[in-house]
């Protein structure tokens, strides 16, 4: 029997709901000599500002148990060059639309950035990155409070033509009434979780590992509380939810679904194993066949056999 | 080009105060450069471990890797039959063809490893490698009579003088009064900055930084050169002295 894999996030389809993550995917060169990565749903790209960022000083990840910490910091070429030179060398390896991670440090830059990104025939979709926890003055200062999410999305929407999803942070009090003031300023989708800030300390120096102090989260420790914040806002919202945070397997991705996610986003997973898509878009049918899943969107929201 | 393959432990043995040797069975194909590295999966860990090569053929790797936290000491246990998921051919490594006819190789501690499959790419090109190796005592110490037997001259400095040259390796290039037309070096940032001051020709110096991945995705190990910046585990390891920015 082929099984169906496809779903759809506001009119875009996709082959299957497996994206990588922004940041652990670049601009999807490092990954193509490994496999062919038209095998994808698609992927979202490097977190893209205005102008071109060096990000934080070295180290900038930290080992944790099941996961790890990251504090980059936004390190990305810039608008511009992401248009004259990152999309223009992928089109040439990738054949669907991609997901244009778009972040910024003042709401004008988020609505410059998306009206530029808006233009490119590739980009399918625009995912707002308001959660970045590694900036100082911006990044998730936008997704911690409700009025602040919904204007930047106000702002996104008012010049974009493609759908936009909004990327949120984990790091709130209430994550459920920011994904409303997304939803009721226009998003047409919401994306979680970003990372979770934490930090380690190198016991035989006494001091932080991150030069940053405290980065941000990610891998498969993450994954109760990612499924659980998906859970609510899913529940809260009528738009598509792209589920993410710590997914690992095609079981991972199966129970994020079943948490109310459209589509999957696998992160940290790329960078200790850059199969990870791979296996788990190959593992999915299989997976589906034990569970007796014919089409994959049925369990969007939970599924009962 | 680099590959993830599986590769079995053929031997292991203690070279030195937490310095281990490895030898691994498996398909080198991916390997260009002396001095690139492979990223080695261990259970139970997240990241990979980034590991220098210190020597290749058809189908062996070794390793030289020191015992430095918690993963490095659970390969140090590892027994012979034991499989690894690595990614190998991560990484620029030295440039032969970059380097003049007489060249000095300056290692510190465990970054003498990668200069081994270096002296012997060097000497296989016809040109004279010197070996200069550092370390903080006599019990550190590996090595030379492996670079001796290549046919390379070894000059070893150790901090607390109990072997060679008492002192760095600065030390022991300005006692020896070597004469040289470039240097390629390995070793802790105060060693390669200290040669960058010391030696005025030109030079291919390889870094160490924590990685993520280890090919170039998750910019973790960025740094900034005069020609923009680079990630160290794919445009790196080896910078050019003239690109550094300190």
């Amino acid at each position: 029997m082929v099984r169906d894999l496809s779903v759809n996030l506001s009119g875009l389809h996709l082959d299957n709901p497996v994206i990588p993550a922004s940041g652990t995917f670049g601009f999807g060169w490092e990954f193509k000599d490994f496999y062919d990565i038209n095998i994808l749903g698609s992927f979202s790209f490097k977190g893209t500002t205005l102008e071109p960022r060096f990000g934080n000083d070295t180290p900038r990840i930290a080992e944790c148990p099941e996961g790890m910490l990251n504090a980059v910091g936004l390190q990305n070429p810039g608008i511009e060059a992401v248009i004259s030179q990152e999309l223009p060398r992928l089109k040439t390896f990738f054949h669907k639309p991609v997901i244009a991670n778009i972040s910024g440090f003042s709401i004008e830059e988020y609505a410059k950035c998306c009206e530029m990104i808006d233009k490119e025939e590739q980009v399918g979709l625009i995912e707002v990155n308001v959660s970045c926890p590694n900036v100082r003055h911006g990044g998730m200062s936008f997704g911690t409070d409700p009025a602040m999410a919904a204007a930047v999305t106000k702002a996104v929407k008012a010049v974009t033509t493609k759908p936009v999803y909004i990327k949120l942070s984990p790091n709130v009090t209430d994550i459920v009434s920011i994904a409303k003031a997304c939803e009721e300023a226009g998003a047409d989708g919401i994306s979680l979780i970003n990372t979770l800030l934490g930090m380690r300390i190198d016991i035989r120096t006494g001091k932080p590992i991150l030069a940053n102090v405290m980065g941000g989260f990610s891998g498969p420790a993450i994954f109760p509380v990612a499924l659980r914040m998906v859970y609510q806002v899913a529940h809260a919202v009528s738009v598509p939810v792209i589920g993410m945070g710590g997914v690992s397997t095609a079981r991972d991705v199966l129970e994020m679904m079943m948490a109310g996610a459209t589509a999957v986003q696998v992160g940290a997973a790329n960078l200790r194993d850059p199969y990870a898509c791979k296996e788990i878009i190959e593992q999915l049918p299989l997976e589906m066949e034990r569970l007796g899943i014919e089409k994959l969107s049925d369990i969007i929201g939970g599924y009962k056999k | 080009m680099y590959k993830k393959g599986i590769y079995t432990i053929l031997y292991q043995q203690k070279l030195a105060r937490d310095v281990y040797v490895m030898k691994l069975f498996g398909d080198t194909s991916f390997i260009t450069a002396p001095g690139q590295f492979v990223n080695i999966l261990l259970e139970g860990r997240y990241l990979r471990r980034p590991i220098s090569i210190c020597d290749w053929n058809e189908n062996t790797i070794t390793l030289i890797y020191k015992v430095v936290g918690e993963g490095t000491r659970q390969m140090s246990t590892m027994e012979p039959g034991v499989k690894l998921d690595l990614l190998t051919g991560l990484g620029n490594g030295f440039d032969v063809s970059r380097c003049g006819q007489r060249v000095l190789l300056v290692g510190g501690g465990v970054g003498v490893p990668p200069l081994y499959g270096l002296a012997k790419a060097l000497l296989a090109a016809g040109k004279t490698p010197v070996m200069i190796m550092g370390f903080q005592s006599k019990e550190d110490v590996f090595y030379q009579k492996e670079f001796e037997e290549l046919g390379c001259p070894v000059y070893v400095a150790t901090a607390d003088g109990s072997a060679g040259v008492k002192g760095f390796v600065t030390h022991a290039i300005a006692q020896a009064k070597l004469t040289y037309d470039d240097y390629c070096a390995c070793g802790p940032i105060p060693m390669l900055k200290a040669l960058y001051d010391a030696c005025p020709t030109t030079g291919q110096l390889s870094f160490e930084e924590r990685m993520g991945c280890g090919f170039g995705a998750c910019m973790g190990c960025s740094c900034k050169t005069k020609y923009g910046s680079k990630r160290i585990c794919k445009d790196g390891p080896v910078l050019t002295k003239e690109e550094i920015i300190w």
